[in-house]
């Protein structure tokens, strides 16, 4: 240890010092991009630096799995594991690279290897995905061994599909649209627009336009704003969800690679509605493309003064800074992501109080998904009666769905509220793969349920499929065909959960955990009777009594499978 | 009394304090709620969810010891659903942790008809007892996560931050910094952390020793080194020359 060098994490940790706990997970990040690892002295300098407790800043290197308390090797890759990427093959791929490195002479850079077997890395489309040294790769099954390991290969691209383009309207150009561009095609142009107005007529614009979270639980976004703007507090904040890490989500990434300013015009325009000054982009430490895309932005929006003081003149000022998290999907929820902003562990808080009036900083905070946010300027601009002319009466607007799994064109769709299922799936993305017929989809990620062949006919809306007892969620669609075992499936997912649970509340950490190993037993082919009401006991506790969303869906997958297919999980 | 509200437990419909928790106000009222990672003088943080009730309209079960009562509330305590949650909890925990110096979980277990035994596949925690000081070991097999520990070492009671956690989800286990030894550590050896611990994890290594079959002077023999080591250490803090 006496040969690590610190004076360059020291150098950084200067620029922290003021901030205190809550530049945490940057220095964090920072020693690990300089060390490869977190080294016990790192730990301590940045404990002293940061006056954070030094069993605390343990606990916090623990917690996330992109963070190394150990020597790791000089190359870190992560193989997807998680449905879309399994169907295409993801474990013969591990094991490929695993064989590859096990033969490679000891001294060889290949032995210099950590290979992991990692949760959605949000490449669905491009299936079997991978990250080496952080960087994506797509289709990482055409990639030689030797471009593998050296990190080249196929960068992700946008692939677009759907009937309308409001919210992908510049993606898909092959680049990142930048100030200059967005502004050319009429960007910034709502939040001219919306300071000419007054705060509380732009929260009854959202309210009219029936706009709901699109991160998955569908709550009103102008009952949100109205809540904090509401709430008594000088300070106030907008902090967007970007820790997309839904299995077989991927529309943020896109959104953010491709057309960032409209995610910070979002962000801007709620900002001025509430009352905040600052805002938050907490962007999953995997995805490093949208992290630059998203910095960059803000960088050019700072100097062509759409951030800052006196923002286009007016008396509203407002800053964005970006976080980056580091291997929790837990820290989607909304309260994990604050304490992970705040330095901590990512532990769901108890609810209430609800962000609005105690969120980040125990200040009113709206957070919203980085979908959500994309959705404002367009509303602002054209106003909530022309986004109505869109979709249905209680699903207004356009929706971005994640198509991957078994289909002929999986990637990102956009379509108006209330198309048939059967359309987007058939019509739009081609179908099932030739030869092959539809079993069931996965909606909603591994938080979600299976539709069958009944469901063919839903229309995709929030009314519809809350009938059918299916989930928009973040709008996954993961598409299995007959030759694939369902149980399988629910095994990934089981796994996830049991990988993923932060261990606050036991029905979770341990229900989890349990969940797994019955799945990973009924996999085999080892089936007792007794499964069936395992499961159901396992599962109802979780949905019932779990502390946060995460635990409350752990089981609504595997549930969802039992009702459907129940031979799946019962003895001959 | 103007701060009291009415609601209703079980079919019987009482006057509680307003601001007081279900917990609170069903003992008030002579109903019992199961509780375990509860202490009254430690933050509650709703963790073992044992505690879970029923309320009217609410979608999922609601932890007694944190939700407050609100006007007309009305609450089941027994439902079927909180019932059936109860035992899972309790045959999770028990398939997990060691719970043989638990009577008062292991009295629940009983009173819950809960089947220790219900999970065979399940990969219990076992780690090696880690007997690091001469105050207190550490047999994390039997521990429950019920964080008071945490607790008190910080901000509950001490101050002294010497504990966190390590790894997460089922893996998680109470830790010191990097895992270094125990006087390596913060730990000013207060016995908080032994005090609040419900388990048996936390135990004066007296104790420990004893219930191992060494008599007192054997005891006083093994642990004086340490104590002369600990004496030596001081020493030299205080006077580094």
């Amino acid at each position: 240890m006496s040969e690590l060098d610190l004076s360059p994490l020291l150098h950084r940790l200067e620029s922290y010092h003021s901030q205190g706990r809550t530049a945490l997970l940057p220095a964090l990040h920072d020693a690990q991009q300089l060390y490869g690892y977190i080294p016990k002295p790192a730990a301590e300098a940045i404990a002293q630096a940061l006056n954070v407790p030094l069993a605390e800043v343990f606990g916090v290197i623990e917690f996330y799995s992109l963070f190394y308390s150990q020597p790791v090797g000089k190359t870190v890759i992560h193989i997807c594991n998680d449905p879309a990427c399994a169907l295409a093959g993801s474990e013969t791929l591990f094991k490929q690279i695993r064989f590859h490195q096990e033969a490679s002479p000891a001294d060889s850079p290949q032995s210099a290897l950590t290979i992991e077997m990692a949760p959605c890395l949000g490449l669905c489309e491009h299936a079997p995905a991978a990250l080496v040294q952080g960087q994506p790769i797509a289709r990482a099954d055409r990639q030689t061994w030797q471009d593998l390991v050296s990190g080249k290969g196929e960068r992700p691209s946008s692939v677009l599909g759907g009937t309308v383009s409001i919210l992908t309207a510049n993606c898909g150009l092959g680049h990142t649209v930048e100030l200059s561009e967005y502004l050319d095609l009429g960007g910034y142009q709502a939040l001219r627009k919306a300071l000419r107005t007054p705060p509380r007529q732009i929260i009854e614009e959202i309210k009219a336009a029936g706009l709901v979270g699109r991160g998955g639980a569908a709550f009103p976004t102008g009952l949100k704003w109205e809540a904090a703007a509401d709430a008594p507090s000088e300070v106030k904040y907008v902090v967007c969800n970007a820790d997309e890490a839904e299995p077989g989500t991927f529309k943020d990434r896109v959104l953010m690679e491709d057309d960032p300013h409209s995610i910070l015009e979002g962000m801007l325009i709620a900002g001025y509605a509430i009352g905040a000054q600052k805002g938050y982009i907490y962007i999953r430490g995997e995805y490093w493309f949208p992290y630059q895309a998203m910095k960059n932005a803000v960088e050019e929006a700072r100097e062509a003064g759409f951030l800052g003081s006196n923002i286009l003149d007016t008396e509203f000022n407002f800053e964005i800074e970006i976080r980056r998290g580091a291997g929790a999907y837990i820290c989607g929820e909304e309260t994990a992501l604050f304490e992970s902003i705040e330095g901590k562990r990512g532990f769901p808080r108890l609810k209430p109080p609800f962000p609005t009036t105690q969120g980040l900083f125990g200040k009113p905070t709206v957070i919203n998904n980085v979908e959500t946010l994309a959705n404002v300027p367009v509303i602002i601009r054209k106003g909530a009666s022309h986004y109505r002319k869109l979709g249905t009466e209680k699903s207004p607007g356009s929706k971005l769905f994640c198509l991957s799994g078994d289909v002929v064109r999986p990637g990102l769709y956009e379509v108006p509220f209330g198309i048939p299922f059967h359309h987007l799936l058939f019509d739009l993305a081609g179908g099932v793969r030739p030869g092959h017929h539809f079993q069931a989809a996965l909606f909603g990620g591994a938080a979600g349920a299976f539709a069958t062949t009944d469901h063919l006919n839903v229309r995709l809306t929030f009314e519809d499929l809350k009938e059918a007892g299916l989930p928009l969620g973040s709008g996954v669609i993961t598409v299995f065909d007959e030759t694939r075992d369902l149980r399988d499936i629910c095994l990934r997912l089981a796994r996830f959960f049991a990988e993923e649970s932060c261990g606050k509340c036991y029905p979770c950490q341990m229900g989890t955990q349990r969940q797994f190993e019955i799945m990973e037993r009924i996999v085999r082919g080892e089936i007792h009777k007794e499964d069936w009401e395992r499961l159901q006991d396992v599962g109802w506790t979780m949905t019932d009594s779990s502390l946060c969303g995460l635990g409350q869906t752990a089981a609504s997958a595997i549930l969802s499978a039992m009702k459907h297919f129940p031979h799946l999980f019962q003895t001959v | 009394m103007s701060d009291t509200i009415r609601i209703t437990i079980d079919q019987t419909t009482v006057q509680a304090a307003a601001g007081s928790t279900i917990l609170q106000a069903a003992r008030e009222a002579g109903i019992s709620i199961p509780t375990i990672c509860y202490h009254d003088h430690c933050t509650a943080n709703g963790l073992c969810r044992i505690c879970v009730v029923e309320v009217e309209g609410a979608r999922t079960l609601q932890p007694a010891c944190v939700v407050q009562i609100r006007d007309g509330m009305v609450i089941h305590t027994r439902s079927e659903r909180v019932i059936r949650s109860r035992r899972t909890i309790f045959e999770l925990l028990a398939s997990t942790v060691d719970l043989s110096e638990s009577p008062e979980i292991q009295a629940m277990i009983h009173e819950y008809h809960a089947d220790v035994y219900r999970y065979p596949d399940a990969e219990t925690r076992l780690p090696a007892v880690i007997d690091d000081n001469p105050m207190y070991i550490r047999d994390y097999a039997k521990c429950i996560l019920c964080w008071r520990c945490v607790q008190v070492c910080a901000e509950d009671a001490q101050y002294t931050y010497a504990i966190n956690f390590s790894g997460r989800g089922y893996e998680t286990q109470i830790s010191t910094f990097y895992e270094i030894p125990m006087p390596e550590s913060t730990c000013v050896f207060c016995g908080q952390c032994v005090g609040v611990c419900p388990t048996g994890a936390l135990k004066p290594k007296r104790q420990w020793l004893l219930e191992m079959g060494y008599t007192p002077d054997e005891i006083m023999n093994l642990t004086r080194s340490q104590r002369q080591r600990r004496k030596r250490r001081e020493e030299i803090s205080a006077n580094p020359s």
